[in-house]
């Protein structure tokens, strides 16, 4: 008998829906039925409403079922071997559904579908092979092909990733430093994750090459402790590749160093802002810093650094593998190659939506969400983060691209929508974005520290319907100050999920005291 | 997560040595401190102070400065109620006032009994099976009030 591939993922998403139990379920039946199964931990494939999602390796293919209890392990496995497959829990050929048929995955090509912590696995599914052409190649020509790629920041500013690239490469300093931006704080977003825990080479990948295209011999990875799954996960993988011989000096027998660390955060939203986080690594309250000197010339413990997110430093072990072009192909206007989306919030089918540039929000929430999780009317949708604009279904037909967000004053962010339907008050939403603000604020300045607490205070007397006119003005006078005054993205975006909400959803400041239970 | 050790200052002194030697050693440092205590111990500060060669402000402005370091013992389990706009959307508020009236108790509180710590944390990224719960840094989806009353009955009864 042959041994049979059982895949049951260890994503904290899929944990959180029971996927342990599932496991030892799993393995309790090879046991009692002396079976030869071979139990292999995934990542998820990002359908997290099939979650637990187990997956069986058929001759013909991967197959899969979802969502699993452990009581449905005996029946799920009766019915893989069965030539009908017929159960209720059957989704299929995993690549046949069509949820993940329609994406274009460039940056979670191996994710769901690797053993994380396998290195054999992580080359069967083209790993390293970016960086072992970029060995092969200098500095200079690294840094180039990632700025023809057309990459920009996936953390949320889209600041084109070769030129930061550029700027480390050119200053000349003893010691250079890497900085993955883990600190993936906002609601409705979990790429990094996900790439975490089930894709982990390839940030440890993106990184060296990094690494050896400006010259830098050390990495940080700084996780946020909301990620405990994914720290773990990052710290195996990273003790894997050392030994390995893929990190650590004289790498793959290159000549070449490339040192990492990963450390964690400690509940602050601050340090996922850049300088922010830097501090925050050299162990200092997580205070933003003034800009200039960018942290590319003086960085962390003041030398130069690339700090990057983690979905764009995934995002180049591909580009260095199948070159610029290829990954520039996808994409629309200066959006270039894919965006890893994640459906969040009152969605029926919530998950990571990896495709080119230009799909629109209706086409996002509707055939890949099946809409609301609750069935009601869609009401609002709020793409980008705590930070990113509130829209009305009215303008669901805007499509996911820098500039068009831009031109709505909104932004895509790092990629999080999240639905809500018609039971959300616009102007609790508002509140919270200040609430939020006065919560996380590093305090260094006063439109952030001082302008959030008072943003609160004048959305409760509007609320209120104390002097609602004359509040009005002052809160859209406060936000002009908070946008223009602030050092960082948090008080200087707060605004936008506040006069989005005024914008688009007026009534909802509109009405008699009283309506709103107050809170 | 087990539960902590009480306050003891050369079990203190080792940990803090063990990280001496990282750059930028402090957040470590706190980081096990807390694991091994349940809380930053302000008898922790003049230690770390001398370790580090900083003043006893500096540490203190680091601690209070990070929302994850307790200054106090916490309870022998932590809840933690994600109140972030994606889980808003699907009822947080909801769980949340669910589950203070519960616990009997306000955010960062700990019950009489001392078996559980709340608290509240923004995003858990959980988002796409919201709302989401973390108990002992087990994560939870789709937590509606009935299941968080299942999950704090299956934590009390591992103790």
């Amino acid at each position: 008998m042959s041994v049979f591939r059982i895949f049951v993922p260890c994503d904290a998403s899929a944990l959180s829906m029971g996927a342990e139990r599932v496991a030892e379920a799993v393995a309790g039946l090879a046991k009692a039925r002396k079976a030869e199964i071979a139990l292999v931990r995934n990542g998820s494939r990002g359908l997290f409403w099939l979650e637990p999602m187990v997956e069986v390796e058929t001759p013909e293919g991967r197959i899969a079922f979802g969502p699993v209890t452990p009581q449905a392990v005996g029946e799920i496995f009766d019915a893989a071997m069965a030539p009908n497959r017929a159960h209720p829990l059957y989704l299929g050929p995993t690549e046949e559904i069509p949820y993940l048929k329609r994406q274009q995955r460039l940056t979670f090509a191996r994710c769901g579908i690797v053993d994380p912590l396998s290195l054999e696995d992580y080359r069967a599914h083209g790993g390293y092979r970016g960086l072992e052409r970029a060995l092969g190649m200098d500095g200079a020509a690294i840094v180039e092909e990632v700025t023809q790629s057309g990459l920009r920041g996936r953390g949320g500013a889209g600041f084109p990733t070769g030129i930061k690239w550029q700027t480390v490469l050119k200053t000349t300093a003893a010691q250079k430093y890497i900085v993955c931006n883990a600190d993936e704080g906002d609601s409705g977003t979990f790429a990094d994750r996900m790439l975490m825990e089930g894709d982990p080479f390839v940030l440890i990948e993106g990184m060296t090459i990094a690494g050896i295209a400006v010259g830098a011999t050390e990495g940080y990875v700084y996780i946020r402790s909301e990620y405990p799954h994914a720290y773990r996960q990052m710290q195996r993988a990273v003790g894997i590749a050392r030994e390995a011989g893929h990190l650590g000096p004289n790498l793959l027998d290159s000549g070449k160093t490339f040192e990492l660390h990963i450390r964690l955060g400690a509940g602050a939203y601050i340090c996922g802002e850049e300088t922010s986080l830097l501090e925050s690594l050299e162990g200092k309250r997580g205070m933003i810093r003034y800009k200039p000197p960018l942290p590319a010339i003086s960085g962390l413990f003041g030398k130069p650094t690339v700090i990057n997110n983690v979905v764009s430093l995934a995002s180049v072990p591909i580009i260095l593998d199948k070159g610029a072009a290829h990954y520039r192909d996808f994409g629309m206007g200066r959006s270039r190659g894919t965006l890893p989306i994640q459906l969040a919030g009152n969605v029926k089918r919530g998950g990571l939506i990896e495709t080119a540039f230009g799909l629109t929000l209706r086409q996002l929430i509707e055939d890949f969400g099946g809409g609301t999780a609750t069935g009601r009317p869609l009401r609002a949708v709020q793409v980008g983060g705590p930070l990113g604009a509130y829209f009305p279904a009215s303008l669901l037909d805007l499509p996911l691209d820098y500039e068009a967000f831009a031109a709505e004053k909104g932004m895509v962010g790092h990629g999080g929508v999240v639905v809500f339907d018609d039971t959300v008050d616009l102007a609790r939403q508002a509140r919270f974005a200040m609430e939020f603000c006065a919560i996380e604020s590093c305090g260094k300045c006063t439109p952030c520290r001082i302008g959030s607490i008072r943003g609160v205070e004048v959305i409760d007397r509007i609320i209120a319907d104390q002097e609602r006119d004359k509040n009005l003005l002052l809160l859209d006078d406060l936000c002009t100050t908070m946008l223009d005054g602030s050092l960082c993205a948090l008080g200087g975006l707060t605004p936008l999920p506040v006069q989005s909400a005024l914008k688009h959803f007026p009534q909802d400041f509109d009405r008699p005291a009283g309506r709103i239970a107050a809170e | 997560m087990s539960s902590p050790s009480p306050w003891n200052a050369e079990t203190a002194a080792v940990l803090i040595a063990e990280h001496r030697a990282l750059p930028g050693a402090l957040l470590p440092m706190l980081h096990a401190l807390q694991e091994e205590f349940g809380y930053i111990d302000q008898a922790a500060v003049p230690l770390l102070a001398d370790a580090l060669n900083l003043s006893r402000a500096e540490i203190h402005g680091v601690i209070t400065f990070y929302h994850d370091f307790r200054r106090e013992p916490r309870g022998r389990h932590v809840v933690k109620l994600c109140r972030a706009e994606s889980c808003q959307s699907m009822g947080a508020d909801r769980l949340v006032a669910h589950a203070k009236g519960r616990l009997g108790v306000d955010f960062h509180h700990t019950t009489k009994d001392g078996r559980f710590t709340l608290e509240q944390v923004f995003c858990l990224g959980n988002c796409a099976l919201s709302p989401a719960v973390m108990i002992d840094g087990e994560l939870h989806g789709r937590v509606d009030e009935a299941g968080f009353d299942r999950l704090l009955q299956e934590t009390g009864k591992s103790k």
